[in-house]
């Protein structure tokens, strides 16, 4: 137990808390007993607010035993173990996790409150549509929930930001893999409209599929972007047909760069030289599971790139028909100047039952923006201004500014959320400084 | 339950000691129009505090409370920032700290009442305030503290060192209570305007760099988002005050004089 000083993955709002170990369900429940404000905190990837609570308890659950696999792919595993864990031990048999966000450096806890989504999300959906059932504490005490054994309160789970309980174990259902290899074709798009309209037609083809666009360029070249697309190796397409675990980071950012390092003209010349050195057209180009899906864990604490000041990762999306607003979103932050790395951008399938699950059939746009110019906060407001209005909202996994009157538009089920968080916690403890900031602690 | 600042600095919940005074109004401003909700106002002036309680409503606070304190009696201060802390909800994301009055130097300096009322409202009542302020937010885990001091107190001149003296006590405080904070979860802002135009300055000659409150304001929700421990306004005085803090003394009191009485 001790008092330590947390941020998110932004390194943009501190907050002191008690950090509380827990190795089983009922240190967990004990923990919890004493504790008037706390949260679960996995490997602090979000990039906001989320895994912290100021003056009050933050738990770090240790439960992270990853089980056998059976002949259908279930598994059970610990919430506190990494994405990176599970690969380890899955991909060798293997088993490939059947959803993963841009790093394996999250907790399996972690990838259920954010109910994370990957690059197949237009094909297989979100992290809960692969969670069988799961364990979680509550302060009303252990339970095992599904999608039919109290399905309220496990969708209110997924997606919910730690905010209805501490999930301690999960039974997930892999996906079979023949190689750790992906097939990927790449290719190069000189503006907005034609990658989307590429995406459009062409997505369904494939598993996985994301568009890296430039949102520093303008006019005729507004958007330009380069489209990766693929699925998993068959044996028979690569060789060797090697089953290989991912290897660690060799780099590290060993301390933090000054602030303003990253800003319009080192990013503008970045973005330029990464357009330029891809490949204007590539078919089924054999890359390794890290490198593509994972190419932020080849560097340790790239964080702190960004400087002392951080940055912010706004993250949207928006249905299907107002697909206008991506470039609406991209004409904004070009025309003002605002240095964002490479945006991230994707198709979206079907969303869930779950009320504050962020995806929703149409796009998704996501952008880093390290914090200094004094027109990004306005800027950003108006983005979310344009994204509710469209019908969208914003992911809470990234956020760390939103109002909360932008994210009661956002969430149309906010109260069926709350009912189930009040039903749960009736005590409202289990908060974060998010949910403060965000008036989700319930009433 | 408390609300938290977001991650440029916007906080929702805001305690401001001395709200009417003209530089807090137009901070206060500023900040209602980003994220604040609930901002409490203290003063001695009742009428005054109204006046600044509809201009933040006007600007997006939906929730205003008033307190009333005498900043020339520091027994009154930790009942002032209690009483805030619970009108503002229980806790808070930002203590701004903008007490003080700029004197007649002339009639005060040989008035040995009247020189140290100078002190306690600029530095006595302020001291008492912050050390409330910093128990409730250390305790808390989190917030920042705002105060508003003044390039008077970075090199006392002769035409108004009662209150540049006791503004560089406050000062040089609270370089040290910032650093007492350092992993308390609780940041410290030190805000040096130069010369501002308001109604404390009604009458005064204008130095060279003098600014407007809203420039002020401006200077100061752009330090908040860049966490900056000082914020200079306008920001050159850093510089020019590298420059003037190292003069020879007949020099200095030569170049002041002439900037004003």
């Amino acid at each position: 137990m001790s008092r330590v000083t947390l941020r998110g993955w932004g390194r943009t709002t501190p907050g002191v808390a008690t950090v509380r170990h827990a190795s089983n369900e009922s240190e967990i429940t004990a923990t919890l007993e004493s504790s008037r404000a706390l949260i679960a905190r996995g490997l602090g990837r979000s990039y906001g607010d989320a895994a912290q609570v100021s003056g009050g308890t933050v738990l770090v659950s240790d439960i992270s035993d990853v089980g056998p696999v059976d002949g259908e792919g279930v598994l059970e595993v610990g919430a506190g173990a990494s994405l990176d864990q599970l690969l380890t031990q899955c991909i060798p048999q293997g088993w490939f996790l059947p959803v993963t966000p841009g790093t394996r450096q999250v907790t399996i806890g972690g990838a259920i409150a954010a109910d994370v989504h990957g690059k197949n999300h237009h094909v297989d959906g979100s992290f809960a549509r692969h969670v069988l059932e799961m364990r979680i504490v509550t302060p009303r005490g252990p339970a095992t929930i599904s999608p039919d054994l109290d399905g309220e309160l496990f969708w209110a789970t997924m997606g919910g930001m730690g905010l209805t309980g501490v999930v301690s174990s999960v039974t997930l259902k892999m996906l079979k893999i023949e190689t750790d290899q992906v097939l990927v074709d790449t290719q190069r798009f000189a503006n907005l409209d034609e990658v989307m309209s590429e995406m459009t037609s062409g997505d369904e083809n494939f598993r996985y599929s994301v568009a890296w666009v430039d949102c520093m360029t303008r006019g005729a070249n507004m958007g330009r972007a380069v489209l990766t697309r693929g699925d998993h190796a068959r044996a028979s397409d690569v060789s060797p047909a090697s089953l290989r675990a991912p290897t660690p980071a060799r780099l590290t950012v060993p301390f933090d760069a000054p602030s303003g390092l990253l800003n319009r003209f080192t990013v503008g010349a970045f973005n330029e030289a990464w357009f330029r050195s891809s490949p204007r057209r590539q078919l089924a180009k054999p890359e390794s599971i890290a490198s593509f899906f994972h190419p932020l864990d080849g560097i340790r604490n790239w964080n702190r790139l960004y400087g002392r000041r951080g940055f912010v990762q706004y993250q949207f999306c928006v249905p299907e028909g107002s697909s206008d607003a991506v470039r609406r979103a991209i004409e904004h932050l070009s025309s003002a100047g605002v240095a964002s790395f490479l945006a991230v951008l994707k198709r979206f399938g079907p969303a869930n039952p779950g009320p504050l699950s962020f995806p929703m059939p149409g796009w998704t746009l996501a952008l880093d923006l390290p914090v200094g110019p004094a027109s990004l906060p306005q800027i950003l407001d108006d983005l979310d201004e344009m994204v509710a209005s469209a019908g969208g909202r914003i992911y809470l996994a990234k956020d760390a500014r939103l109002s909360p009157e932008k994210l009661r538009a956002m969430y149309p089920q906010l109260d069926a959320f709350l009912q189930v968080k009040n039903r749960v916690d009736p005590e409202h403890q289990l908060t974060s400084d998010l949910a403060r900031r965000l008036d989700l602690v319930g009433a | 339950m408390r609300d938290v600042e977001n991650a440029f600095g916007q906080p929702q919940r805001v305690v401001v000691l001395a709200g009417s005074s003209d530089i807090a109004r137009a901070i206060t401003k500023k900040l209602c129009a980003a994220r604040v909700h609930t901002v409490v106002l203290t003063g001695r002036d009742q009428q005054l505090l109204e006046g600044a309680s509809t201009e933040a409503l006007a600007f997006g606070a939906s929730h205003v409370e008033t307190v009333i304190f005498d900043a020339r009696d520091p027994a009154n201060a930790e009942r002032t920032v209690t009483t805030s802390f619970e009108k503002a909800g229980g806790s808070v994301d930002l203590v701004v700290l903008a007490v003080g009055m700029l004197g007649d130097q002339e009639r005060f300096q040989d008035d040995p009442d009247l020189a140290a009322e100078m002190a306690t409202v600029n530095f006595t009542w302020p001291v008492a305030a912050l050390a409330r302020v910093r128990s409730l937010l250390v305790a808390q885990g989190s917030g920042r503290i705002l105060v508003i001091s003044s390039v008077a107190g970075v090199r006392v001149r002769r035409a108004k060192y009662l209150y540049g003296g006791a503004k560089a006590g406050l000062d040089r405080l609270c370089v040290g209570l910032a650093d007492s904070l350092e992993g308390t979860g609780v940041s410290m802002h030190i805000v040096r305007p130069g010369h501002v135009r308001s109604r404390m300055t009604i009458g005064e000659k204008e130095p060279p760099f003098a600014t407007g409150v809203d420039d002020v304001a401006n200077d100061v929700m752009r330090g908040l988002a860049d966490r900056s421990p000082i914020i200079w306004s306008p920001p050159i005085l850093r510089y020019v005050f590298f420059v003037l803090r190292h003069l020879p003394s007949p020099l200095w009191r030569a170049v002041t004089d002439s900037m004003g009485r």
